[in-house]
């Protein structure tokens, strides 16, 4: 399907024409203690639109796939918990658009 | 950037709001720094994709030479989805298609705001690029400048200034840490995703049917954001489209499952009124941002001593049918710009000194414009059946008028009358009627 119109529909095929450049350190970090006991369906996992957040397996943590992250800072407004500790990342590293 | 460094402002952030601000005040002489974290500005920007430009005209008056304007909007196209149909409002009109083009055109944001930067630099503003302020700088309870992140952790340069306008945008982390933006609330932001989808000019052009630079600009509602408050977009550029979908974070936090604002996207995509606009092109570049949508009630403080709030970081968005915010914030950082130079000329940089930037947005479009249309996002989570069930009523009772069935017309009149009075109830129908007029358009 990709191949015939060039339209991507995954997250996953949409950020490889993202282009970025990658701080080493995190900007985001989460509070594993809060998120154990999340009481809003740990809305992270389904609201990033760069699928930041996954659930590891076994423990149950909350890995942050910063690396993907577009910048807009919705999760942190979304976990009304207060788990979401989010920092712009380092000045010139990150998201960088080419047309926005 | 020196350390001892003091000058009579500073403006973090480099969109138009902070742009604005800074060509304002270095065009009256004033020592301006403009700290922008992207690489370069516009590098981090996001939005829909027409910049209004009325305020920009008055701000630079040569920008229709320029700018890098891809399109000017000659179609406006407003349409109600179900899940099957689309119904739609649409106008064109020629006197768009003349300078000044009714200041309404689509530009890459990565493109433009690195030319209105230019335009601030050519006026005196220095522009320091790559740059995260993480603090202010604070002296006896007032803003006396910034804290820009160093290469190591815990590292700060500062800077001084008479004055900072934070000029950050929708997810301004320094607003909330000089406690003016307190306890942001999901209701109070919404959340976007954008894809930018190449074609070749021609085709274009001719399926949307323009000519040389004109172009159009659709809105979409009801089944575009599966009933949520919010819409969707499909704007041309000049080889590129604009497609994206926004939606409350609070609507979002009540949805089972909760939906990927993706899915969303891929939903408009895939509709059958918006999948042949799209077709054959290619996704060049997918995006997410917020949009401020608090509503003029619940903005932020916006002055306190040595401090100003701008643009989408003072939630200056105009969030009804219009959905205008580029021009919003040119003004408001033009009108900070303004009370920062009025200030200097007194020596008082306090809270009240600087109000006078209040006066200004109250007499002028912004904050007129932001009160006319304080309670659309409100209205319309009042009333989730404007865009939940109306639009598949009207859409299936639209489909049965038309249908060429060999009934007499006036048993299918009266019979759909029946079904409205029914489904919805006329009373109800009249009292959305007049809600929406009132309230969104
Ligand atoms: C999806 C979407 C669609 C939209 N569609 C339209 C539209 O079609 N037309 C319209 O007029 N408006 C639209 N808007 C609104 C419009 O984008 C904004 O109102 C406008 O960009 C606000 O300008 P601003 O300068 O206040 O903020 P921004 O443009 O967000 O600029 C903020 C700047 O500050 C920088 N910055 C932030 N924090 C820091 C920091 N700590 N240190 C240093 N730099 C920092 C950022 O990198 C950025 O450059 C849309 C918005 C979105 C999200
Ligand atoms: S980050 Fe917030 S939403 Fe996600 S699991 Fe933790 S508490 Fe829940
Ligand atoms: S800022 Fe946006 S893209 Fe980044 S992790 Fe949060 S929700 Fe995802």
């Amino acid at each position: 399907m990709i191949a015939e119109s060039g339209l991507l529909s995954t997250i996953e095929d949409k950020l490889y024409r993202v282009q970025y450049r990658h701080a080493n350190e995190s900007h985001i970090r989460v509070d594993q203690e809060i998120c154990r006991g999340c009481h809003i369906e740990r809305i992270c996992l389904s609201i990033c639109p760069a699928k930041v957040y996954s659930l590891e397996e076994g423990s149950g943590k909350i890995l942050v796939n910063f690396e993907n992250c577009l910048e807009c800072g919705t999760c942190w407004i979304a976990c009304t918990e207060g788990a979401i500790d989010w920092r712009n990342p380092q000045g010139g590293f990150g998201v960088r658009f080419q047309h926005g | 950037m020196a350390e001892e460094a003091k000058y009579d402002a500073i403006v973090v952030g480099a969109g138009p709001s902070g742009i604005a601000a800074a060509l304002t005040m270095a065009q009256a002489g004033l020592t301006v720094a403009v700290l922008e974290r992207g690489e370069e500005p516009g590098t981090k920007n996001v939005y829909g994709g027409i910049l209004f430009a009325n305020v920009l005209a008055e701000l630079v008056p040569g920008f229709l030479e320029e700018a890098p304007l891809e399109r000017h909007i000659v179609t406006r196209r407003f349409s109600l989805l179900s899940e099957e149909a689309e119904m739609a409002f649409e106008f064109r009109c020629e006197r768009y298609n003349q300078a000044p083009f009714n200041y309404a055109f689509t530009v890459s944001r990565a493109r433009f705001d690195r030319w209105f930067a230019s335009k601030a630099e050519e006026a005196g503003a220095e522009l320091f690029t790559g740059v995260v302020v993480d603090d202010f700088v604070w002296s006896d309870g007032k803003v006396v400048g910034i804290k820009a992140r160093g290469e190591r952790p815990g590292e700060y340069d500062e800077l001084y200034a008479d004055v900072v306008i934070c000029a950050e945008g929708a997810n301004s982390l320094l607003a909330r840490k000089a406690g003016l933006w307190k306890n942001p609330q999901p209701e109070h932001r919404a959340t976007a995703v954008k894809e930018v989808i190449a074609l070749p000019r021609e085709v274009l052009e001719d399926r949307f049917h323009l000519q040389g630079d004109e172009g159009v600009a659709i809105e979409y509602f009801g089944a575009a954001t599966k009933g949520m408050v919010g819409s969707g977009f499909l704007y041309t550029n000049g080889q590129t489209l604009s497609i994206g979908v926004g939606v409350s974070i609070a609507e979002l936090h009540r949805r089972r499952p909760i939906p990927n604002p993706n899915e969303l996207l891929e939903g408009l995509k895939s509709h059958p009124a918006v999948r042949p606009l799209i077709r054959g092109g290619e996704t060049v570049e997918y995006m997410s941002h917020m949009i401020p949508e608090a509503g003029f009630r619940h903005l932020p403080q916006l002055v306190t001593d040595g401090l100003i709030l701008v643009g989408d970081a003072a939630g200056l968005v105009n969030t009804s049918l219009f959905h205008e915010g580029t021009n919003l914030a040119m003004a408001s950082g033009r009108a900070a710009g303004e009370a920062v130079i009025e200030a200097k000329e007194k020596g008082d940089f306090s809270r009240q000194a600087l109000s006078s930037y209040l006066g200004r947005l109250r007499s002028s479009f912004v904050f007129r414009d932001l009160r006319r249309y304080q309670n659309a996002v409100r209205y319309l989570m009042d009333h989730p059946q404007l865009l939940r069930e109306y639009p598949g009523v009207f859409a299936d009772l639209l489909a049965r008028y038309f249908e060429v069935s060999g009934r007499p017309k006036e048993e299918v009149r009266s019979e759909l009358m029946a079904e409205i009075r029914r489904r919805i109830g006329l009373l109800k129908l009249l009292r959305a009627a007049w809600g929406l007029q009132r309230h969104v358009i």
